[in-house]
């Protein structure tokens, strides 16, 4: 395995610990790394924008992990590709502070400081009020975005070559 | 005579949720409410109780952008009451702290939030495309002050290292010093944004305002100093309530703050810089004077100009305080807590910052009083509307809101820490 090209794999997970449900990426991103991380670079983040930015900065492949807010079964989990299909904006948990996962997104491609692939796990959460404990749906499902996560390390880590 | 409102739901570019609502009759406006619907969090309730070593870590939760500001406010107020004074290389890093915090804000503020409407795009996305190199500069410092404040604070975001009396843990010399370098290209990258804002189109619109600010002997306030204005007030800290006075209106959950018995007044960037421009570093002077603005300045638009000339003297003055910083022998002087009543009132990025506290013999706090920056200027902000709307009422409905947006971002309201604070109705009868 190349080690090397591990190394510019990074594993977002984004959160408020103390938001109930919108504490899930942080969940998996910690779990990702006691599985290993198949040599990729895990960190738990705030998610703004800025800071985001700079912690991408130098990655050439992002998977993100993030609570989401669209209607869906509390549990429900989408996969995104912003890079070549922006993100809507009001999926992910609304903010007041004007600098977000989508706003730094689209200023990273306006500065063209964007990773080569970036791929967002969405978790759809239940309870976004002041806990910092996650509901059974969101527990139940860990492991799996987790061992996801994790095949989608693989993928980056391994591209398929012409004539493997 | 033909009538309209312009209403903005949600304001956008500024911290928290409110709102604007604007009546017009013709080209007269009827009605100016700056509307501040994010519900109040109560922090002066639960700090009763508490005791005064928890006040600066539960006070920098009420703001993301200037918790360092309620930290400083709120030790000083435990000091006052301790009698404890703290000098030296503590009071040096506070300030330091303090440099970082303003750098920060005022590099979000300038580069992210305001410039966009002065150059008519939407949002600093859309802007970056066409000023790529610009906004890369205005991030980069951003960065600087974050990495002052998470070196000093602990961590970037309600930083966790600072208490009543000092710090929990100093930072060695060389660890301050590894930030010299990019301090200096951050001095230099804030004269270039002087340069830079003072470029812009700005419209033609003064006032006469109520400045009202810090003022130290000797330094451009941060932390201490007597509370003046520009027309001879000049009192210390303690005689604060005796001056201004918080009022309930209606159309918001922040408080609306005059001075006594009812005029509104200015705090800020603006209002510091009109009462202290001699306290100034000569480069930020004559930056200052290089951008066309000389002592006294009263366009609210050019605030954008004063906030870069901020982030000069900031700079300037993080690299004097780490040039001469000495590991002090103690990260903390003693405390004896003693009943008392305090007083602290500070330089937020966004102006004055009042904190009083009462505690018991034991240091727990009895009751508690918090007045931040937004809340002083939002009877100001709607007297700018009243008077500027009138200039662009012959503008259609598109410009007209927009010119009241970018009017009310020359304050960088901050509606997270005044609500106990913005969406724009204009009604055109």
């Amino acid at each position: 395995m190349d080690q090397k090209s591990h190394s510019k794999i990074l594993v977002i997970g984004v959160g408020n610990p103390f938001r109930g449900d919108d504490a899930a990426g942080l969940h998996v991103a910690r779990r990702v790394k006691q599985m290993d991380a198949g040599g990729a670079a895990v960190i738990e983040h705030s998610g703004e924008g800025a800071a985001l930015m700079e912690a991408w900065a130098g990655a050439d492949n992002v998977v993100l992990i993030d609570a989401i807010q669209t209607g869906a079964v509390p549990g429900t989990v989408r996969r995104f590709e912003p890079l070549s299909n922006p993100l809507p904006a009001e999926i992910l948990r609304h903010s007041t502070h004007t600098f977000s996962i989508p706003q730094a997104i689209e200023l990273g491609r306006a500065l063209n400081q964007l990773p080569t692939c970036l791929v967002l796990f969405g978790i759809e959460g239940r309870n976004f009020q002041a806990a910092d404990e996650l509901s059974p749906e969101i527990l139940a499902i860990l492991d799996e975005v987790a061992r996801r996560v994790l095949g989608e390390v693989k993928a980056l880590g391994n591209p398929a070559k012409p004539g493997e | 005579m033909k009538s309209r409102t312009i209403k903005v739901d949600y304001l956008a570019r500024v911290e928290g949720e409110g709102g604007l609502y604007v009546k017009m009759k013709g080209d007269q406006v009827t009605d100016v409410k700056l509307k501040i619907f994010e519900p109040p969090r109560f922090f002066e309730a639960f700090l009763r109780g508490r005791n005064y070593s928890e006040a600066p870590d539960i006070t920098a939760r009420i703001c993301g952008i200037c918790p360092i500001a309620y930290q400083m406010s709120s030790i000083h107020a435990m000091e006052d009451v301790f009698g404890v004074k703290v000098e030296g290389p503590l009071r040096d890093l506070r300030r330091l702290i303090y440099c970082g915090e303003w750098i920060e804000s005022h590099a979000l503020h300038v580069y992210m939030l305001h410039a966009p409407d002065f150059l008519g795009y939407p949002d600093a996305i859309q802007m970056a495309r066409d000023h790529a190199e610009v906004v890369q500069r205005g991030l980069k410092l951003k960065k600087i002050g974050n990495e002052i404040v998470t070196l000093i604070g602990g961590r970037e975001i309600h930083p966790i290292n600072v208490r009543v009396g000092g710090f929990y843990r100093t930072p060695a010399p060389s660890e301050l010093s590894a930030l010299t370098e990019r301090l200096k290209w951050a001095r230099d990258a804030a004269l270039e944004t002087v340069r830079w804002v003072a470029t812009l189109p700005f419209p033609e619109f003064e006032q006469d305002y109520v400045f009202v600010a810090l003022r130290h002997p000797d330094e451009y306030p941060f932390n201490e100093g007597h509370l003046v204005s520009n027309r001879g007030l000049d009192i210390p800290v303690r005689n604060y309530e005796d001056h201004f006075v918080e009022e309930h209106v209606a159309h918001s959950t922040a408080l609306h703050s005059v001075l006594k018995p009812s005029t509104p007044y200015f705090v800020g960037p603006l209002a510091r810089y009109n009462l202290n421009f001699d306290r100034l570093a000569p480069v930020a002077q004559e930056a200052a004077r290089g951008a066309g603005i000389g002592p006294a300045c009263r366009n609210p638009f050019k605030s954008i100009i004063v906030r870069s000339v901020e982030i000069l003297q900031a700079c300037d003055e993080a690299l004097q305080l780490i040039e001469r910083y000495e590991l002090p022998a103690k990260p903390c002087v003693e405390i004896q807590p003693r009943a008392g009543t305090g007083h602290g009132c500070t330089e937020a990025p966004r102006g004055i910052l009042y904190h009083r506290y009462r505690l018991d013999a034991a240091g727990v706090i009895l009751d508690a009083k918090i007045v931040p920056p937004t809340s002083q200027n939002q009877k100001t902000i709607e007297q700018d509307l009243w008077h500027f709307i009138p200039t662009y009422a012959h503008h259609a409905q598109q410009e007209l809101q927009w010119r009241c947006e970018q009017a009310i971002r020359n304050y960088d309201p901050c509606i997270s820490c005044s609500a106990h604070f913005l969406k724009l109705d204009l009604e055109r009868e």
